[in-house]
């Protein structure tokens, strides 16, 4: 979307005290979220968490993950189980594939409410609610479903209304070119402070886009997948991707590859500038560096036309 | 470097562990549930709209029928009762129908094979997320309505089962009169071609196409028609429902 941006021309103090005769280094505050996209990216921070945490909980009343319509005790892709032995000591098994791996503690095995080991998926310190609650865990699940969901179509919406997406996320044949670059910049964890930091670089594109429409909307799909009531019409791509069980094995993954995205995103937030990165998210404005200009210092631009990155 | 690993994992913990104490006071709150239960309601609605109820659970063929059933919940009821019954390999066995109903009666598993009798290979689907596919026989719902004649003030049908859950907790189960009358909603008395196991629900077990596995009733002694199942168990149309799940188990 095209926004008004103010200029705000700060001299860079120490550039200025070093070397005097040299062209300031001045920076400009972009208005770049707007306030809905501010709002439904906070919204979705928080269904997705508690989304999360309450699915493990639904998870653990089945621990174990298999392929097509039905399960297969016998060769899960994935199970957190808890063996017992003569002693009645308990140990937690991750099982993936063929491989075991003793996860006692935090897989299968975990401390429970009274910090006695008990058995269970993942470790009450994961899951809403704490202590083993099924009902309670789908309670949070399908109240911030609807969250996540209504906020998603608010925010496909709005972003192809505003052409956010065309614009924004849509990767030019430009980007394409540029994508080794890219690689190598994110690689190095270079990242730009100038003007261009105002525009989403390749892979920024490609990740939104996928995070967006696949693991997006495959969540969704793969839930409503694992309703009985939704099959009687949705059977046709409950088949297709290999049955119930592995529409619950994709919703799990995805599950995951959000929390994969997630740390990703922290991360490069964190280093290109963590307050600058949250003061754009909480109050819209970002602030870049402005090409210092040695010759001629053009006049200053109360306003300036700017294609903004929400 | 341990420090430091010790020290994100606290942090890590702490933080997700916050999160969590927080949300566990909000789930033992009077209205925390409440609210978080406004969304079962419009589940059951917005899935109304979106699969009609004259849609039809997949069917499946005998090659998907999975090797085993697993049996949930009771698998061998211990009351007096139904321990008799097991014993006598339950011939002497008879459905009541009580309730709003014109014609009040006692069906043996022979009588309920005379009424329209359905068969179909459908997936089980268990609240804990397991599934398991069968093949059910079992007289049409429907038709049984059909035969002892429904109150129109009729809204519910309750089944109350042979097994206790607890002391003189027995299981119960409850549908809408729109579901009980679907063409897949079955009064089942054989899982696979032969009769059904006591731990699959013998001598007779409800089977809803489009529901979760702890609505599918196991030991069914008796049909009631309610117009409410408010004084019922604790009022909340089922065993489970009265322990906080949902009584809409479409999803």
């Amino acid at each position: 979307m095209t926004t008004e941006t103010v200029t705000e021309n700060v001299i860079s103090q120490s550039a200025a005290a070093m070397t005097p005769p040299a062209p300031a280094t001045s920076k400009r505050l972009v208005y770049r979220h707007s306030l809905p996209i501010r709002l439904m990216h906070w919204i979705n921070v928080i269904s997705l968490s508690l989304m999360f945490f309450s699915g493990l909980q639904i998870f653990n009343a089945h621990p174990s993950l298999s392929w097509g319509n039905y399960n297969n005790p016998d060769k899960p892709l994935l199970a957190l189980d808890a063996r017992e032995d003569a002693n009645g000591n308990l140990t937690g098994i991750t099982r993936i594939g063929k491989h075991e791996f003793n996860t006692t503690g935090v897989f299968g095995v975990s401390k429970g409410p009274d910090g006695t080991p008990t058995a269970r998926g993942f470790p009450s310190w994961l899951t809403v609610p704490g202590p083993g609650w099924l009902s309670m865990g789908r309670q949070w699940h399908f109240f911030f479903a609807w969250i996540f969901v209504l906020n998603g179509i608010c925010y496909i919406g709005y972003s192809l209304a505003k052409k956010h997406v065309q614009r924004d996320l849509w990767p030019t044949k430009a980007d394409w070119r540029g994508i080794g670059r890219s690689i190598a910049d994110h690689v190095r964890f270079r990242h730009p402070h100038g003007e261009e930091a105002l525009r989403y670089n390749i892979l920024q594109r490609l990740a939104y886009l996928i995070v967006i429409f696949v693991f997006g909307i495959g969540i969704v799909l793969m839930g409503l997948a694992m309703s009985p009531r939704m099959d009687a019409v949705l059977s046709p791509i409950v088949e297709f991707v290999g049955g119930r069980q592995a529409a619950r094995t994709i919703h799990f993954i995805i599950a995951w590859a959000f929390v994969a995205f997630v740390l990703i995103h922290v991360f490069e937030v964190l280093i290109s500038g963590v307050f600058n990165q949250l003061r754009g998210m909480i109050t819209g404005y970002y602030k870049v560096d402005v090409e210092p200009v040695s010759v001629v210092k053009p006049e200053p631009v109360a306003v300036i036309k700017e294609t903004s990155h929400d | 470097m341990t420090d430091r690993r010790t020290f994100l994992r606290m942090a890590i913990m702490g933080t997700a562990g916050l999160l969590v104490a927080g949300c566990d006071k909000i789930s033992q709150s009077s209205w925390g549930p409440k609210v978080l239960g406004k969304a079962q309601g419009l589940n059951r609605r917005v899935q109304a709209l979106l699969s009609p109820s004259s849609a039809m659970a997949k069917e499946y063929t005998e090659a998907d029928i999975s090797p085993t059933f697993h049996p949930n919940g009771t698998t061998m009821p211990d009351t007096d009762e139904y321990q008799a019954l097991m014993a006598n390999n339950f011939r002497d066995y008879k459905l009541k129908v009580t309730g709003l109903v014109s014609k009040p009666g006692e069906f043996s598993i022979d009588d309920l094979k005379k009424l329209d009798n359905r068969t179909q290979i459908t997936r089980h689907d268990c609240v804990e997320g397991w599934s398991a596919i069968g093949k059910w026989q079992g007289t049409q719902l429907s038709a049984l309505l059909d035969h002892v004649g429904v109150d129109p003030k009729a809204r519910f049908v309750v089944f109350h089962c042979l097994d206790n859950m607890d002391v003189d907790t027995p299981y119960y189960e409850s549908v809408d009169i729109e579901e009980a009358r679907h063409p897949q909603t079955l009064l089942a008395f054989n899982l696979n071609d032969k009769p059904l196991p006591v731990s699959n629900g013998a001598p007779l077990r409800l089977r809803v196409g489009r529901q979760l596995g702890y609505k599918q009733a196991k030991y069914i002694g008796s049909i009631e028609l309610v117009d409410t199942f408010a004084k019922i168990g604790s009022g909340n149309g089922g065993y489970w429902e009265d322990q906080g799940y949902e009584w809409y188990a479409g999803i």
